[in-house]
């Protein structure tokens, strides 16, 4: 062995799986193609890509794990110098939860239900180091309030779902630290969570790092989170490693076309439009609540839309942005108020709507994936708005078909795909095609971007703005990110707890004087810069020492 | 807590609605049943006259809504009524007919609901290699036998060739407990051998679904083994499905024992059923079919609670 040996050495590691596509043969992919690099003691290597990359297949394969089908199939990870591939089944647990530990992405989904928080943190290191629960249980209390978590004398005693995802996130870094390992693995871990929740979870993450002296892989798709925590980065693409240097050098001298795109990411520029017409849309007084549930979930909503604009509603999880689609579009009848559009009232429910009211409103969905029938071609599923609404059938129908592939920028040859032979971006795409295909006046996009990567999300926002110059088409997009938001929005509104907070051109929604969560809001998105963390909770200090 | 508890007591609730409405279905089947007991105790030569007389001595022609309520009347006071054939009283007679069958459900219960959780999670920590394929591949062949067929194959190899046990089940009173285990012990395979595989496999199902969560990921990541995996982790999210399956069984361990009794000439409530049922004696038929109906809702019952309070939601609300 030799001397200096870092904690962590992977060399030329490939990873494989079998594919079982519909129509072909099962066949061996490579997920990771010969990947190498050290990772010293106590310091943090960022690991960037798109999904697909093979960021997490090369995490997991540091605690020598395949997740389903994957197999390591050559290569070597050295722990401490020992070859943790070759080791025997038992030597490999040994190494799980008490050398490397894992922080998953959903920390909601990653802890058991049936247990306790405290038994789930300590459990591991019981397991391995053989030290009396009392000892274990004050080492994770400790470790509770150095993260900033409430109550952590008690908090152990809870169920997962007795507190929120931001805590649970937190709890799982406490779990990994817990058994004081040599290296955590760091899996997307505030990816789930909402901005300002993330910047919190984010600055505790850092701090555990910073006080233990323990060595992380920090998995992320997000640039900029990377950049406040990483010393070193990673870029991967399919796979492959395209550049690996210091944190400083990735984001500020950029040596790849890939990596400077992955920089420059949504840097689209939209002027914000300005005429006033008479609105298309108007959302006058709402306030709605699920039924059964007395609590409303809107109250007082009032926005406007004119028509060839795009309004961006945008919040956190549970702000009542969705529901505001919801009741656009006659989904959720709203117990006050009333939508009006091109200037007469819209039905409450849906079953009150014409065929007109329904084409005039379209909708385009997160999920591209569940939105459309698996076992229809995209023919069928775009070529159905066209014989509901218009009744186009025959020749007609095919050539309208191919006029909306061509404008969604797919070729003619896609109509006969199914929608798992497509990429998420092209479901996406397909989706668009399927609300344009009505001649809409406005299209609701509801969190239409947040499940893609941010190379393909800013083609999807780049041919929404195409779209929208052509075809003079509203948008009321409803997002939570504020980047996206920048990018495309003419108006804005801000919700939060069921209410506008904000409201007005972009210009001035953008600009300060911000109101307080306002501030927050915008303060919290993370920027491509080194030591961004750090002076926004300097500033947060310094404003709370104001107080 | 109040939610469980207004959840629980729902189901409660729900259970004695039910027994209440299936106690109106056996009165009404009983009632269209054609025939009476008058015409089946004194045959086919009796004179219109003495059927007469019978049908007045029994009370069989007061109107059936009013028959019904005295019946539930008596009921509620733990009177099933007397047998028209032999004037016996029905409670007395069921109660150490039930206790025989309880007794017998009991120890095949008790072999059979353990062996099948450890069988089922044994399948799961070898899924796909051979103790999974043993497993299943035994425990489906003794269900696809007949119960009457693996009755006689035990009579015929254990009782017979082996003499291990008796191949009649007969039980007295005066029988201490590990005499009347050994006369059981027969049947009581029987039955377990009958139950175990679909219990089993639901068992397997179950935490197979549940093996794909991310929570099991963080336990192998962890470095647990595999079975402390399946045992800590796995088990208890499966918990509800399991005892709806296992309830199911232990319903039919009571109630569809008529077969294995009869083999055994095991004196059960099965055979005192069917006994009764040639006889035409109707109120021990109707007390019967009662028994069996309550039991069969309170383990289906306990299932729901079970399922209920299994989940740690329910249990810790926010």
């Amino acid at each position: 062995m030799e001397a200096d040996t870092a904690l962590l050495q992977v060399r030329n590691l490939q990873i494989g799986a079998t594919v079982y596509p519909p129509d072909a043969k099962p066949h061996d992919i490579e997920i990771v193609q010969g990947v190498s690099f050290d990772l010293p003691k106590g310091r943090v290597l960022g690991l960037i890509g798109e999904s697909g990359a093979g960021k997490s297949t090369i995490g997991l394969a540091s605690l020598a794990y395949g997740r389903g089908g994957v197999r390591i199939t050559g290569g070597e990870v050295l722990l401490n110098g020992h070859n943790i591939l070759e080791s025997g089944k038992k030597a490999i647990r040994g190494v799980r939860g008490s050398q490397v530990c894992y922080v998953a992405q959903s920390a909601a989904a990653a802890f058991n239900p049936a247990h306790r928080l405290m038994d789930q943190v300590i459990e591991a290191a019981r397991e391995h180091s053989g030290e009396s629960k009392a000892v274990l249980t004050q080492r994770a209390v400790a470790l509770f309030e150095s993260l900033g978590l409430p109550d952590p004398q008690s908090i152990g005693d809870r169920y997962p779902h007795q507190v929120s995802g931001g805590q649970l996130q937190r709890i799982m870094t406490a779990m990994a630290l817990c058994s004081e390992p040599d290296l955590i693995v760091f899996d997307e871990p505030t990816t789930a969570l909402d901005v300002t929740t993330q910047i919190d979870v984010l600055a505790a993450i850092r701090n555990a790092i910073k006080q233990t002296g323990v060595a992380a892989l920090y998995i992320s798709h997000d640039l900029a989170v990377v950049a406040q925590i990483a010393d070193e980065m990673m870029v991967l693409r399919n796979g492959l490693v395209v550049e690996h240097g210091t944190t400083q050098q990735i984001i500020e001298s950029p040596a790849q076309d890939y990596t400077r795109a992955l920089v420059n990411v949504r840097a689209i520029e939209h002027p914000q439009a300005t005429d006033t017409q008479k609105p298309l849309l108007e959302v006058n007084h709402i306030t709605a609540s699920y039924p059964g549930s007395p609590e409303p979930v809107l109250r007082d909503v009032s926005v406007q839309l004119q028509p060839g604009h795009t309004l961006a509603v945008v919040g956190e999880s549970g702000s009542g942005k969705s529901t505001l689609a919801r009741v656009i579009t006659g989904l959720l009848a709203p117990s006050q108020g009333s939508v009006e559009f091109n200037g007469t009232p819209l039905s409450a429910d849906l079953a009150g709507r014409t065929r007109d009211d329904l084409r005039q409103l379209q909708m385009i969905y997160q999920m591209a994936d569940v939105a459309m029938n698996p076992r229809q071609t995209v023919r069928t599923i775009i070529g159905r708005p066209l014989t509901f609404y218009f009744g186009l059938r025959g020749k007609d129908k095919s050539k309208r078909i191919h006029e909306l592939l061509e404008s969604i920028e797919l070729g003619p040859e896609y109509a006969d795909r199914y929608p798992a032979e497509l990429s998420g971006g092209q479901k996406q795409r397909v989706c668009i095609a399927r609300a344009l295909a009505a001649k809409p006046q406005l299209i609701i996009c509801d969190e239409v971007t947040s499940a893609l990567d941010p190379l393909i999300a800013d083609g999807i926002l780049k041919l929404l703005l195409n779209l929208q110059q052509r075809e003079q088409v509203a948008y009321l997009f409803v997002t939570h990110d504020i980047a996206t938001v920048r990018a495309i929005a003419d108006s804005i509104a801000v919700m939060y707890q069921g209410q506008v907070v904000r409201y007005g051109p972009k210009s001035e929604v953008l600009s300060p004087p911000f109101d307080d969560y306002t501030d927050l809001l915008l303060s919290s998105v993370p920027e491509m810069q080194v030591g961004w963390l750090d002076n926004v909770i300097a500033n947060r200090r310094m404003e709370s020492a104001g107080h | 807590m109040p939610q469980l508890l207004k959840l629980i007591a729902q189901r409660i609730a729900l259970g004695v609605l039910l027994l209440l409405a299936v106690s109106v279905l056996i009165f009404m089947g009983t009632e269209i049943l054609p025939g009476d007991v008058a015409q089946s105790i004194l045959g086919q030569s009796a004179t219109p006259e003495a059927l007469a007389n019978l049908r007045r001595d029994l009370g069989l022609n007061e109107p059936a809504v009013k028959r019904y309520f005295s019946w539930l009347w008596g009921l509620l006071h733990g009177d099933l009524g007397t047998a028209l054939t032999n004037g016996a009283d029905i409670a007395s007679s069921i109660g150490s007919r039930l206790f025989n069958t309880m007794f017998l459900a009991s120890v095949a219960a008790l072999v059979s609901v353990p062996l099948a959780l450890v069988l089922g999670m044994l399948a799961v920590r070898y899924r796909n290699r051979w103790p999974d394929k043993l497993i299943s591949g035994s425990t489906l062949a003794f269900i696809s036998l007949p119960e009457f067929f693996i009755g006689y194959l035990l009579i015929y190899f254990v009782a017979v060739k082996l003499g291990w046990f008796p191949s009649v089940a007969t039980v007295y009173d005066s029988m201490s407990f590990t005499e009347r285990l050994s006369a059981v012990a027969l049947p009581a395979t029987t039955l377990t051998l009958v139950v175990l595989a679909h219990m089993m496999r639901m068992t397997r199902a179950a935490i197979l679904n549940v093996m794909q969560s991310a929570y099991i990921e963080t336990a192998e990541l962890k470095g647990l083994s595999a079975l402390k995996i399946i045992f800590r982790h796995a088990f208890p999210n499966a918990i509800a499905p399991i005892v709806n399956v296992v309830m199911l069984n232990l319903a039919y361990l009571i109630v569809g024992v008529v077969v294995v009794e009869v083999i055994f000439v095991y004196p059960g409530m099965g055979q005192y059923l069917v006994d009764h049922v040639s006889k035409r004696d109707v109120p021990v038929v109707q007390a019967c079919g009662l028994v069996f109906a309550a039991f069969y809702i309170f383990l289906n019952m306990a299932a729901d609670i079970i399922s209920i309070i299994s989940n740690p939601r329910l249990r810790h609300p926010k």
